[in-house]
């Protein structure tokens, strides 16, 4: 018996021992979606600067927020997007970037800077950016899909994946119903809330990222899913077709931010310094596959992976995600209600 | 030996803080509006009835829980009865076998589930292979159910066989002496005699089935939501922790009401079967 | 006396324990598959292992378990049978209070358990992290011990320990040397029930932990949710190992001591 409590302390003394030493170098908090980074940056990253990354992943906008301003955790570099980064913005959580300790944004494409949730980048530089469009395995469907509205086709009972995620999946049912995804109506609100329900007996499941592997495994015909992970799955199983519908979609940009009370604010612009870099930006775009903000890397693409960037005609019909303000907790409460029905 | 009295403090301060102040800061939450005023508003908008959306929730966990749970009392009394029988060497090492997946991770025996039921899981390519029909059960209530009872069964059956175990053997002998065959002797003895076992074995199973978010959510697919579910929702996602914590005030109560009542039959017995080690 | 078994209730039998370990079966078989998809056999491999050993973040993962297990369990054995002690010699209303309070944890479903320390930590703006995690499991765990510790205590000859009184012990000693050794048996499953349940527990640590620090289990959620990993089947089949030697261990001292006893 002794013995036991003797070896147990002992082996926590040792345990709390290593965690110490380890405390010594600078830790840096990363906060990002999930399969959202290259192998092995996050290891080049902490050789280079010497310090230690703590990464954590979410599944959606909405549970980041809640995490970061509810339960309290000390994140630094968070990686939402632009809906989430004007209402962040707006309640003072970013810290402002010195742009001077991130050179290498001068090596990002124009397209993707200055854009209207953060004019002039004062709080954010851009990760990866893409649009959201339709997968779907054409042995598995009669004919081509075009349109939102295919996902409300009966004859694919049992057949779509949908995501879990509020505002993607309403702006789903406010596209199809010709409606603006940024709507603050109420009465649309609800139309796309009954819309979604109607649609319920056709969807097999609300997914996250583990729709990839269904997809290329071919549990589903068809599923609503991010460009770049289309763009992953499209090499591993050949019988998939993306499509962009023909209403439009939403085109998106995920930018880099430093939370304010970030104890390690110089360490987090390396950071996204270090994201921006060339080589850095290679290994993301091709392990992740979205589109990169990097101009070299960019022109550096050949036909093929340029066809997920979406050309002019396509951005004509795309819109962007605002913050809805107050009414996200209206969208909040209409979602849980079409996943509980 | 009163001064060993002092030796709880320790534990009458930690448990100050960190059993009874959380499950205050429940209530409180509870009460509060998103602006920390006082309000009924989060149980009002649970029991809802002219938009019954979340009482639905909780009538589906209670429903799909208590269907786990008779399908668990179903399959597991025979096995338990069947263990019971068995001689003693033999018994030991087959209850040894029944406790062992349980002391698997539960998240690694869901997930086992997963690999097996999709479409194109390991079932499913087996039968398609046969050329039988598949067995599309994914993602449906019926995956839910199955990952309840696969996870909770050793928790039906543990409890049953340590009473019937225990049932003495001479009354047995009397049973059969006064002309009773085998299955008046279960019916008029061993069962009634097992009560005991089968009331803890339902509170272990009921429970944690009524109340699980990761099975819903592996095998569910999100559709199939529980109540567990909504609450780590309003936690995780959607931020509104009043309606959490209102949730969890529900969920507390209807728990501790069950346990009254399992109570009252248990405490006839010495509640045996209750620790599994 | 004994009778033979039916061959119905050794069919129904067997029944039971495919349904109980054909998935573990499968997940273990598939852990040597070189194939991912899992239609197909690929070949034999060890792939899937040298995977799991090279992921950093399940490594991190498994320290940050162990750790968080052997340190939560050795503090909740220091407080829970001082606990115990006090709570067996304290007066009926006392030890009414704090029985109840012991038993909210094991009362609770583990999802109110969480949330409710996940209050208790935001409203003292403590960052949610290891230190919160572990909180958390010595909370849970105490309970555990007190129980396994109690019942040791009421077998207790409290002649023992006025005679260690009289022979001029002092009451700290007496304590140590006559009831410390009594109830060790206690103290052991205590120690190992809270190390287990410890290593087992998701839901409290998924909603106590932030700040990137994760445990074993909320790993293998986080895959799991992404989809079908092989290095899951990997993890399967070594941990399967590991609790099945660890059970035959304790099982096997168990009845030795047992035989022990009834000799």
């Amino acid at each position: 018996m002794k013995k036991i409590f003797a070896l147990t302390l002992i082996t926590a003394m040792l345990f709390s021992l290593a965690g110490c030493s380890s405390e010594d170098v600078p830790t840096l908090t990363v906060y990002n979606w999930g399969d959202y980074i290259g192998d092995g940056v996050i290891e080049q990253f902490e050789e280079e600067f010497g310090c230690k990354v703590n990464y954590e992943m979410f599944d959606q906008n909405e549970d980041m927020y809640t995490k970061i301003t509810k339960a309290g955790g000390e994140y630094d570099v968070v990686i939402p997007s632009e809906y989430m980064i004007e209402r962040m913005i707006n309640e003072g959580l970013l810290a402002e970037l010195n742009h001077e300790n991130i050179p290498n944004m001068a090596n990002l494409s124009d397209y993707v800077l200055d854009r209207d949730f953060d004019l002039g980048n004062k709080y954010s530089v851009p990760y990866m950016w893409g649009t959201v469009g339709i997968v779907y395995n054409k042995t598995m469907v009669n004919g081509e899909i075009t349109s939102w509205n295919d996902l409300w086709d009966p004859q694919y009972e049992g057949q779509i994946f949908m995501m879990n995620s509020v505002r993607d999946s309403m702006a789903v049912a406010l596209m199809t119903l010709g409606l603006d995804p940024n709507t603050r109506e109420q009465a649309d609100i609800e139309a796309a809330q009954a819309k979604l329900i109607e649609q319920k007996p056709l969807v097999l499941a609300y997914t996250g990222d583990e729709v990839k592997d269904k997809m290329i495994a071919g549990e589903a015909a068809m599923a609503v899913i991010y460009s770049g992970d289309a763009a992953n799955i499209l090499m591993e199983n050949e019988d998939l077709v993306y499509v962009l519908p023909e209403e439009g979609t939403n085109l998106w940009f995920d930018n880099m931010c430093i939370l304010k009370d970030s104890e390690q604010k110089e360490l987090a612009e390396k950071f996204i310094n270090f994201m921006c870099e060339k080589e850095i930006c290679e290994i993301n775009r091709d392990y992740i596959c979205y589109n990169t903000p990097h101009q070299e890397v960019w022109d550096s693409l050949d036909e093929e992976t340029l066809h997920t960037y979406p050309d002019a005609d396509v951005i004509e019909k795309c819109f962007i995600y605002k913050d809805l303000g107050e009414m996200a907790k209206v969208y909040d409460e209409m979602w849980t209600k079409i996943m509980v029905n | 030996m009163k001064k060993f009295r002092i030796a709880a403090l320790p534990f009458a301060v930690y448990a100050g803080i960190f059993i009874v102040a959380p499950i205050i800061l429940i209530f409180m939450y509870s009460f509060q509006g998103a602006g920390g005023e006082f309000t009924l508003e989060n149980f009002t908008r649970f029991f809802n009835f002219s938009d019954p959306t979340y009482l639905k929730v909780l009538w589906r966990s209670i429903y799909l829980a208590a269907i786990s749970t008779v399908i668990c009392l179903l399959l597991g009394y025979p096995m338990a009865y069947i263990l019971s029988k068995l001689p003693n060497r033999i018994r030991g090492i087959l209850s040894f076998l029944f406790v062992l997946p349980m002391w698997m991770n539960f998240l690694l025996r869901t997930y086992a589930w997963m690999t097996l039921l999709e479409r194109t899981g390991i079932i499913n390519t087996f039968l398609s292979n046969l050329g039988l029909p598949t067995w599309d059960i994914m993602y449906t209530q019926g995956a839910v159910i199955l990952g309840n009872v696969y996870n909770f069964l050793p928790f039906m059956i543990l409890p049953i066989y340590n009473v019937l175990i225990k049932i003495d053997k001479s009354v047995l002998e009397a049973s059969a002496d006064l002309g009773g065959n085998g299955s008046v002797t279960f019916r008029k003895v061993i069962f009634p005699l097992s009560i005991p076992g089968v009331i803890s074995g339902i509170s272990m199973t009921f429970m944690p089935a009524v109340t699980t978010f990761v099975i819903s959510k592996l095998l569910g697919g999100g559709q199939n939501a529980l109540i567990g579910d909504l609450i780590e929702n309003q936690f995780k996602v959607t931020g509104d922790w009043g309606f959490g914590s209102a949730m969890s005030v529900i969920l507390m109560v209807l728990i501790l009401a069950a346990m009254q009542i399992m109570q009252r039959y248990e405490d006839e017995n010495d509640g045996s079967g209750g620790v599994l080690l | 006396m004994k009778k033979k078994l039916s061959p119905l209730s050794i069919i129904y039998s067997c029944l039971i324990f495919v349904f109980l370990y054909a998935p573990i079966a499968v997940l273990i078989i598939y852990s040597f598959n070189a194939s991912k998809s899992r239609g197909t056999w690929g070949g034999f491999s060890l792939k899937w292992y040298a995977e799991l050993f090279s992921n950093s973040d399940i490594m991190s993962a498994l320290v940050t378990t162990l750790t968080i297990a052997v340190i939560s369990a050795a503090v909740s054995v220091v407080i829970g049978t001082a606990a115990a002690v006090g709570i067996y010699y304290s007066k009926r209303r006392t030890k009414a209070l704090l029985t109840s309070a012991a038993n909210i944890p094991m009362l609770n479903a583990d999802i109110v358990t969480g949330i409710s320390l996940l209050l208790l930590f935001t409203f003292l703006k403590i960052d949610l992290g290891y230190i919160t995690i572990l909180l958390a499991h010595i909370t849970f765990n105490i309970p555990y011990v007190i129980l396994s510790v109690m019942p040791k205590l009421r077998q207790l000859d409290k002649n023992a320990y006025e005679a260690a009184i009289d022979l001029g012990a002092t009451p700290l000693r007496a304590f140590f040397s006559v009831i410390i050794p009594e109830i060790s048996p206690g103290i052991v499953t205590g120690a190992i029930l809270a190390f287990t349940m410890s290593i087992d527990d998701f839901v409290i640590s998924f909603f106590t932990t932030g700040g990137g620090v994760s445990t074993l289990s909320i790993e293998i959620y986080t895959m799991a949710k992404r989809g079908i990993k092989p290095e899951i089947n990997a993890l399967s089949a070594i941990m399967f190992l590991v609790v099945m030697t660890l059970l035959i261990i304790v099982n096997v001292r168990s009845s030795n001591a047992e035989k022990k006893r009834e000799q």
